[in-house]
């Protein structure tokens, strides 16, 4: 279920110089703006990765605003037309039961869509803290933490996660996100707490702490922001990761419970009918792929934008 | 020295012990065995029942302590219990790891062989055509869920046996199951219809692993192409071909260590989806079904069968890379 | 000319393409090497060095445009294909390359990849394997490799750095070439190992009879080894002469600058170096003239419109060419640097100080002991070992006094420093901080010192904040102590006017500013609580050479005007000539000589401080012809398992040529002490049979 990372990272400051060291590109202007502003530029000027976003944001969008701007809601059922194709009334058809497959579709989106904004963010968020404790104060914290997450990827999250979705059978589908998140930050924080490691003899650093600066502080205001391009980009793979993580769930039927509906669900639902009732299974499988591609382009996108290095690779 | 060794292994006993006792405690509370009984037509009266799942070590009335006790002492002979259809877990864990492996061995393998070569030869003409059809190519199928394509392909299958006629019961390729029931595992017929019926799957897994593996190898691969001991080679006289592919990829193999380990050492957890949609009975299916059937003793075997799997993987990771990279190694 | 030059480099041109725009590294690049000659290549960051050697063997990425013509004995290189360009490389022309860990294939062993260089030639594609193997064990043992036949099946981790640029070595002449092109091949090295490599060197050039391109940022280096001399400045050559000539008649503006700024380690008053202002050129946009306008104190009109060719100078003939309008005015008024460069004045002392003995003991450390356990393996964690990184030292640093630490890699230096900086009660042995004991102290107590005691490091780029504008890192120590937000922005701004910057750029990232300029910004962190006590860890060595002198000064400047100490670590002898009152030498975790600056350097006492200064090359032809060198035998032993008794032993001079035996067994059993031998309580030294003389 966890996607390992993916290439081997780098923190955003450069190994140390030496006389004749200094790279062409280091004679920036004075007027140079802030490397946020940089990547930024170097972001925009891929296209597929601007496609990525712009798609990620329609799709947003879409299906977000449909549900105000059609007649049919995810779930009415229309009792006049059962499994019939698509047709002007019924976009992308309808069910077995008459329920409109557009709005299921729709629907299922803004589901997918917040687990996996909501989860990367909570997952990111929860392996730079423990990653960066971990390795910045070392000793018994750090012995502490690693049991923690090796007990965490020992367990096989697919199987808790199944077990205890009765538990949200009813209630939110908060805590399925919760779950989610909680088994998907292991390896960042891994990572996060290596790069700690070396952050921590880099000169700033230790400037930081000789000068009388607390540890806490030193990890929120050098260490983490120092490593923001992993952070970033480990966020964007989460979404899509976990995305994917909720499909497989719910196939089964262990995520998001009826009468909720996720993209998920309706690939779990449907996957049978594909070869009788293409558009049941179809539709909800094709925004998927759309959605994670996007997400996907994004990423990527920005993984390129933060390696300084990526317009001068050789080959 | 076979100190340090005993200590790291007892850690990983306890992280094992502690995974499984988990999932075990987990299953037992949340679980529901005794919906099985119930939803029987006519239902079977209770001491019947309570019988029935006393005897699995499942009677959800016995004090939690006793149940977790009855199983910790069976599994310490060894035993891991019985499922709820009353089949011994060992035999069930068994019987499927092997069909598991069956299933993913050639896709693993011509995946994995594939996939670094594609990946190694994108990054050698980066940017160039075939790098482009690489990078589209495993970024697309990386963003398709495998449920997805097992299904796309399964279709495709069936569409393709209809179009060339074979609409009977003999197909050209199959979608269900290892083999068609009666025929002999080890004859001629049987093997070429076993083989029939791998196509379609394998094909799933080959194609998840080449993108899989051609992306990172291609990454890998990128790295080591700016390295200094590329130029020292050329420097000495070697043709670019030649260092690209003699210190190149020899170097940008050892990332590659870690998947390698992991990707073989799981083989035998089987792939969930992949034998959902193709019907094989393998250890994937036993995962799903071992919770929606409320099947507490599997569910703890499982667990047990995995982490045992996972750390033998972490364990050949690290002797992949010592085998691959001198610098890890103890002298 | 009798001899048609070897190597004909006219007109070469290397643009490469970057998101600024495209990038012109090096600039109708023209100059020849004779069969057999040293032609040493001098520049600094930007001057286009490695690139030009790296285009000569086509071995730049494709991304580079080359233009011009390179002809090796006749035949032209550029635009080859890579098929024949192979035939030559490592055949006819071998280059040595500057970081040999990162050089070597790490997954196959150094013979191996040896014999790779002597089979690839090999006639008929393909040579006798075992006859090459018995080929790379001679060249091994050629180099200096002890046990070659071990040590061949051994991988480039296994070796020291040292051995490891003697296996390149190796490998480049293994095939006899005529060509052999060492980029920078002892920067990343050791001092003495530095001597080593040079000798190997010189060994190698004896037993191929090949020419030698040297290309160095080291003036030094460059005056003991190469017989003519060619300076590149901003993608092009500025000055091209003999030797002797290059050092004792520059006739470019840069040149002399550079030779100027350079500190010396034979100079006996300490007078501020002449720093060259400004910064090397973007290459980006390079405007119009002579790309050395903006720093040039000679410059006129002219200059600025058009860029000066590289021609003979009048006097001296065609052996000396320069690229400067007024060289020949140069030339005719024998003008030195001193003349071109104004030096700045001496910062006037003030007060005459006390005698050392009557000030106070502001650092005061006494047997400190640092070790470190060993970990290895990635199947099995387990400790194999303990570095002794810092095993007994005691000095102390009084008021207003500079106290240089110097030593190689592995000698224990930073690792002693950052114990003192932490404020913890040592392993063994005391700390004492402005009178307070460290082993004593409470959490308060601790911060309140650290106001004074504060720290410069070594790397501009890696000690600033990349995240944070130079005003916040500037602000930090203070926020930290609790000062007001408005007395912190008016430090600030004293603090940028203090190191010479302008107080407006307070709101910029320290991206936008150049090496020596970051380092200002450091230095003026370090100075923003006011401390008493200054440790600064190589300072300038990260810096370019011309920078150096700036920050030098500066911190000269800043050391008398506010009254401090400084606690100074370098590998850099001249430097710490240059600043330190005292110096301290370190050898494998223990003081081996302290004392009186000007008193060791010119009569040290041990045999250690005297290869150490014999090995430091001088930037004077003449003077490095005619030394005496001692020459250091073997690598530095691993602080893990230090030789018995003087840690010396294995590789003293004096030991091994001059000692009987009676007399080393007592370097063997016995630990030699810090013993004061001039009775001033001042200069002591740990040789059981130390004799004062003098390398310079």
């Amino acid at each position: 279920m966890n996607q390992p990372a993916d290439q081997l990272p780098r923190a955003d400051t450069q190994r140390a110089a030496g006389p004749g060291d200094e790279r062409l590109a280091d004679t920036a202007s004075i007027e140079a703006a802030s490397r946020g502003r940089l990547v930024l530029r170097q972001f925009f000027r891929r296209r597929l990765a601007i496609g990525g976003l712009v798609t990620v944001l329609l799709l947003f969008a879409v299906a977000y605003a449909s549900p105000h701007l059609v007649t049919w809601q995810y779930n009415e059922l229309d009792t006049s037309s059962f499994l019939s194709p698509p047709t002007g009334d019924h976009w992308f058809g309808t069910t077995q039961n008459g329920f409109d497959m557009f709005a299921l579709t729709m629907r299922g989106m803004q589901k997918s869509l917040i687990i996996g904004l909501l989860g990367a963010l909570l997952s990111t968020a929860l392996a730079a803290v423990v990653g960066a404790f971990a390795g910045y104060f070392g000793g018994a914290l750090n012995a502490v933490l690693l049991t923690f997450i090796d007990l965490l990827l020992v367990l096989p999250s697919f199987l808790i996660i199944a077990i205890l979705s009765p538990t949200f059978r009813g209630r939110t589908w908060l805590i399925f996100v919760l779950l989610l998140a909680a088994f998907q930050w292991m390896i960042t924080a891994r990572i996060v707490r290596g790069m700690t490691l070396s952050l921590k003899e880099r000169e700033f650093v230790l400037a930081a702490r000789f000068m009388g600066v607390p540890g806490w502080r030193i990890i929120f205001r050098h260490i983490l922001p120092n490593m923001s391009s992993l952070l970033i980009i480990d966020a964007t793979v989460n979404v899509s990761s976990l995305i994917l993580a909720e499909v497989g769930l719910s196939f089964f039927g262990f995520g998001v419970q009826p009468p909720d509906v996720s993209l998920g669900t309706l690939i779990g639902d449907y996957a049978g009918a594909a070869l009788t009732y293409p558009w049941e299974f179809y539709f909800p499988a094709g925004f998927l792929v759309v959605l994670v591609l996007a997400i996907n382009l994004v990423g990527d996108g920005l993984r390129d934008a933060f390696d300084p290095n990526a317009g001068i690779r050789t080959s | 020295m076979a100190r340090f060794l005993l200590r790291r292994l007892l850690y990983l006993v306890v992280l094992v012990i502690i995974s499984t006792s988990v999932a075990y405690l987990l299953a037992a509370t949340q679980l529901n065995p005794r919906s099985r009984y119930e939803g029987r037509n006519p239902a079977p009266p209770p001491q019947v029942v309570d019988a029935a799942l006393d005897a699995l070590n499942m009677n959800d009335k016995t004090p939690l302590t006793t149940r977790f006790g009855r199983w910790v002492g069976q599994l310490l002979h060894g035993d891991l219990g019985q499922t709820i259809e009353n089949k011994p877990v060992n035999d069930e864990i068994g019987r499927r790891m092997w069909v598991s492996i069956r299933l993913l061995l050639i896709g693993s393998i011509l995946g994995s062989l594939l996939g670094v070569a594609a990946g190694a030869y994108g990054a050698v003409k980066q940017y160039r055509p075939a790098d482009h059809a690489l990078t589209i190519f495993s970024f697309v199928t990386l963003s398709i869920p495998t449920v997805v394509l097992a299904v796309l392909f399964k279709n495709a299958g069936i569409g393709l046996n209809n179009l060339l006629g074979f609409t009977g019961s003999t197909k050209l390729l199959y979608t269900t199951g290892e083999i068609t029931p009666g025929l002999d595992v080890w004859s001629w017929e049987g093997l070429t219809n076993r083989l029939a019926h791998l196509v379609l799957p394998s094909l799933v897994l080959t194609v998840v692993a080449v993108a899989f593996y051609g992306r990172y190898q291609r990454n890998a691969m990128l790295d080591v192409l700016g390295s200094d001991f590329l130029r020292t080679a050329q420097a000495k006289g070697l043709r670019r071909t030649r260092a690209l592919v003699k210190h190149g990829l020899r170097t940008a193999l050892i990332p590659m260590a870690t998947f390698f380990a992991y990707e073989f050492a799981l083989l035998f957890v089987g792939a969930t989806f992949t034998e959902k949609i193709f019907g094989w009975h393998g250890m994937g299916e036993y995962f799903v079904d071992s919770v929606t059937k409320s099947d507490v003793n599997s569910v703890a075997g499982v667990t047990l069968f995995v982490a045992v799997l996972v750390l033998i993987a972490g364990f050949l990771s690290d002797v992949a890379y010592a085998a691959l990279d001198p610098r890890v190694r103890v002298s | 000319m009798i001899n048609a030059p070897l190597l004909e480099v006219t007109d070469l041109s290397v643009t490469f393409s970057s998101d600024a725009g495209p990038i012109t590294a090096v600039r109708s690049l023209s100059y020849h090497v004779q069969p057999g000659e040293v032609l040493g290549i001098v520049g600094e960051s930007g001057s286009g060095k490695t690139v030009s050697s790296l285009a000569i063997m086509s071995l730049l990425p494709p991304s580079a445009r080359v233009s011009g013509s390179v002809r090796f004995r006749g035949r032209e290189l550029v635009g080859q294909s890579d098929k024949d360009l192979s035939a030559i490389r490592g055949r006819k022309i071998a280059m040595i390359f500057q970081d040999p860990l990162s050089a070597l294939t790490p997954v196959y062993t150094v013979g191996e990849q040896i014999e790779e260089a002597i089979l690839v030639h090999g006639e008929q594609g393909g040579g006798n394997r075992t006859a090459a193997r018995e080929r790379a064990i001679e060249l091994l043992a050629l180099v200096g490799i002890p046990n070659p036949r071990q040590r061949a099946d051994a991988f480039p981790h296994e070796f020291s750095g040292g051995m490891r640029q003697r296996a390149m070595i190796a490998m480049a002449i293994a095939n006899n070439p005529d060509l052999i092109i060492a980029d920078e091949p002892t920067t990343a090295l050791d001092v003495t190992i530095q001597a080593q490599i040079l000798d190997v060197l010189r060994t190698a050039r004896q037993a191929t009879g090949a020419a030698v391109i040297l290309i160095t940022h080291d003036l030094g280096v460059v005056a003991g080894f190469a017989d003519r001399v060619a300076v590149m400045y901003a993608g092009k050559l500025v000055e091209a002469a003999g030797v002797d000539d290059l050092f004792y008649h520059a006739r470019m503006p840069y040149t002399l600058g550079l030779l100027g700024s350079i500190p010396r380690l034979d100079a006996g008053a300490r007078q501020p170096l002449t720093p060259i202002d400004g910064n090397p050129p973007s290459l980006v946009d390079l405007p119009v003239g002579c790309p050395f306008v903006p720093r040039c104190p000679l410059r006129v009109e002219k200059c600025q419109e058009m860029e000066p060719q590289l021609l003979p100078l009048a006097a001296s003939g065609p052996a000396h060419a320069a690229a400067c309008h007024r060289s020949d005015e140069v030339e005719r008024l024998e003008m030195t640097s001193a003349d071109v460069f104004p030096v700045p004045a001496a910062p006037a002392a003030g007060e005459v100080l006390a005698p050392r003995s009557e000030r106070e003991i502001l650092l005061d450390v006494r047997g400190l002991v640092k070790e470190y356990p060993i970990v290895k393996g990635a199947l099995m964690r387990r400790r194999t070992g303990t570095v002794h990184a810092v095993d007994g030292i005691t000095f102390d640093v009084r008021e207003r006094e500079t106290l240089g630490l110097v030593g190689e890699s592995g000698c224990g230096k930073t690792t002693a420093i950052l114990e003192i900086l932490n404020l913890l009660k040592p392993m063994a042995g005391t700390i004492v901080v402005l009178g307070n004991d460290t082993a004593r102290l409470t959490h308060e107590e601790r911060f309140a010192i650290r106001r004074n005691l504060q720290v410069v490091f070594q790397d501009p780029m890696a000690s600033l904040d990349p995240r944070l504008p130079v005003g916040d890192i500037l602000a930090e120590p203070m926020h930290a102590h609790g000062v007001a937000p408005a007395a912190r922005a008016q430090r600030v701004r004293e603090l940028l006017r203090l190191v010479g910057l302008q107080p407006e750029h307070a709101n910029r990232y320290p991206q936008a500013f150049s090496g020596g300029q970051r380092q200002r910004i450091g230095i003026a962190r370090a100075l923003a609580l006011q401390p008493k006590v200054l440790v600064l860890d190589e300072p300038v060595s990260a810096l370019d050479v011309s920078i150096r002198a700036g920050v030098i000064n500066l911190l000269e400047q800043l050391k008398v005007a506010l009254g401090l100490s400084y606690l100074f670590v370098a590998h850099d002898l001249s430097v710490v000539r240059h600043i330190a009152d005292r110096v301290a030498v370190m050898y494998l975790g223990r003081l081996v000589e302290i004392g009186d600056i000007d008193e060791v350097f010119d009569h040290p006492a041990h045999p250690y401080t005297q290869a150490l200064l014999s090995a430091i090359p001088l930037p004077d032809p003449q003077k490095e012809r005619r030394r005496k060198r001692i020459v250091l035998q073997g690598d530095l032993p691993s602080p893990a398992d230090p030789p018995s008794g003087c840690h010396f032993r294995t590789r003293c001079q004096m030991f091994a040529h001059e000692l009987d035996e009676a007399r080393r067994q007592r370097c063997i059993d016995e630990s030699p002490a810090l013993i004061d031998r001039t009775g001033s309580q001042d200069r002591l030294d740990a040789c059981h049979y130390a004799t004062q003389s003098s390398v310079l």
